[in-house]
């Protein structure tokens, strides 16, 4: 399971990386393998406001929707539209090209409720015992 | 809590081999081994082999009316060639349906009877309830396993191994050995592609698995990718589109019914004209109708709920079957499904999704 060293994870799969109050978020290696083939990703509207950990986004694979929990409380300030004509990016590219949003962050305090890449993959640890 | 599953003779193989696995039914069953997408395409172009082993199979002897069998499915069995199947149901007094079957009539006394994984214990006991006394039964879901070779390359393969199986034409079937196995072939699926359903022992299921995977264009594949083929097929799956509350005339199974016999649930059935009846969306984007979603027209009434639902490769779009007011099924009325917070767009159509299959090539 492949895991970006300098990013944030949660425990229901996602992932931030921040850089200047901008937090670029997707959905993990071991999330994108779980779900499968995506096939709709339901983008958040640009301008919305999010809290840490409220759904912003839904993810649709051939055969269930799962919801995505923003990781950082903020104001939406670009969502990735290539995903709505190839959603299928999230599985090929799941920390890059399948970025889903980016969120101007309100409070960087939230960050300390996220996992770093160890606690993260500790945590993945523990999830298959 | 661990729930028991039961293994098929090739649980352990779907294991060995790096299937996710997933509980249907009560057994232990592969949902895929590549992406859903991958085995899709492979399916309608080339030949996947599902494992099938879960589904129950009954061996009934006896005439057809004498026997009892006649009077317990909804479909006319007297008049069936032998070596030939056919698609119905069985009801329960009210007239809701027990299980969706195919019967095979193996000699003029001679019967196998398909029925769902899930149903195999109360479909047993309806059997013995109200076959007759003259009539044997025996429950041979254990010892018969069942492989499904479908795609349209299937009788390519299949016509090296089982010589003969070319002659085989739509819902029919024979013996024939493969390996030395004696094995029961039909030509029947729940793809929509040309294919074939081959019943063998229990303990060389393994063996002919095997035999049929030396060739290099046949993948192994899940259940996963089943449900896909069969909702763009329109075929309908029990726990879904049918139920026993749910009548055969709303499960749109009138076309499988008998009006010239008798049949447990008859009577019920011909008492209650169906408000309701099933149908199928397609969704206006990517996004999917699911089970559980309501269906609503285009004022914002409800008029009814989807059954099952699943993104269509063929169509890069969601589908959607459910059971409808019989006034909003038309081909081409636009609907939404979802609930009161999000609603999409999907417009009626007419049954199948997928109109390409080799089916009956």
């Amino acid at each position: 399971m492949e895991i970006e060293e300098n990013f944030l994870y949660t425990k229901e799969h996602e992932w931030v990386s921040i850089e200047d109050n901008i937090a670029t978020m997707g959905i993990t290696d071991y999330a994108q393998e779980a779900l499968g083939d995506v096939t709709y990703v339901e983008l958040p509207e640009e301008e919305a406001e999010v809290e840490q950990f409220e759904q912003f986004v839904s993810v649709e694979s051939v055969k269930a929707a799962s919801d995505i929990y923003s990781p950082m409380g903020g104001r939406v300030i670009e969502v990735n539209r290539k995903l709505e004509d190839t959603p299928g990016l999230i599985n090929k590219d799941c920390y890059g090209k399948g970025w889903i949003a980016k969120v101007d962050v309100r409070d960087m305090d939230e960050s300390t409720n996220l996992m770093s890449a160890d606690e993260y993959r500790n945590y993945l640890d523990t999830l298959a015992h | 809590m661990d729930t028991f599953l039961n293994n098929t003779p090739l649980t352990e193989e779907h294991v060995a081999l790096g299937a996710k696995m997933v509980g249907f039914g009560g057994w232990n069953m592969p949902l895929q081994y590549e992406p859903i997408l991958s085995e899709w395409e492979y399916n309608r172009k080339t030949v996947s082999l599902f494992d099938c082993s879960h589904m129950g199979e009954f061996m009934i002897k006896g005439g057809a009316k004498d026997s009892g069998l006649d009077r317990i499915v909804i479909q006319a069995i007297a008049d069936m060639p032998v070596n030939s199947c056919r698609y119905g149901a069985m009801l329960n007094d009210s007239g809701g349906v027990i299980d969706d079957l195919i019967v095979y009539r193996k000699g003029p006394q001679d019967w196998m009877i398909v029925v769902n994984a899930a149903n195999i214990e109360k479909d047993a006991r309806h059997f013995r309830e109200n076959l007759n006394a003259s009539a044997s039964f025996e429950d041979a879901s254990f010892k018969t396993a069942k492989l499904d070779l479908q795609g349209p390359q299937s009788r390519d393969v299949l016509k090296a191994l089982a010589p003969g199986i070319e002659q085989l034409s739509y819902y029919t079937f024979d013996q024939f050995k493969i390996n030395g196995v004696p094995c029961l072939i039909s030509r029947t699926g729940y793809t929509g592609e040309l294919g074939y359903e081959i019943y063998c022992p229990w303990e060389k299921c393994k063996e002919i698995w095997k035999t049929i995977l030396t060739h290099a264009t046949v993948k192994t594949t899940g259940l996963g990718v089943r449900d896909v083929l069969r909702v763009e097929m329109c075929y309908s799956l029990y726990g879904h589109e049918l139920e026993e509350t749910i009548s055969p005339l709303e499960a749109g199974l009138d076309k499988f019914i008998d009006g010239q016999k008798d049949f447990i649930g008859r009577q019920a059935v011909s008492g209650k004209p169906a408000s309701r009846t099933i149908g199928y969306l397609t969704s206006a984007s990517r996004k999917s109708p699911r089970a559980g979603n309501k269906i609503f027209d285009a004022a914002g009434n409800e008029i009814g709920l989807v059954t099952s639902g699943t993104f269509s490769p063929a169509l890069q779009a969601g589908i959607g079957i459910g059971m409808m007011s019989r006034h909003s099924k038309d081909a081409g009325i636009g609907v939404f499904f979802g609930d009161e917070k999000s609603k999409s767009a999907a417009v009626v159509v007419k049954r199948p999704f997928y109109k390409h299959g080799s089916l009956k090539s």
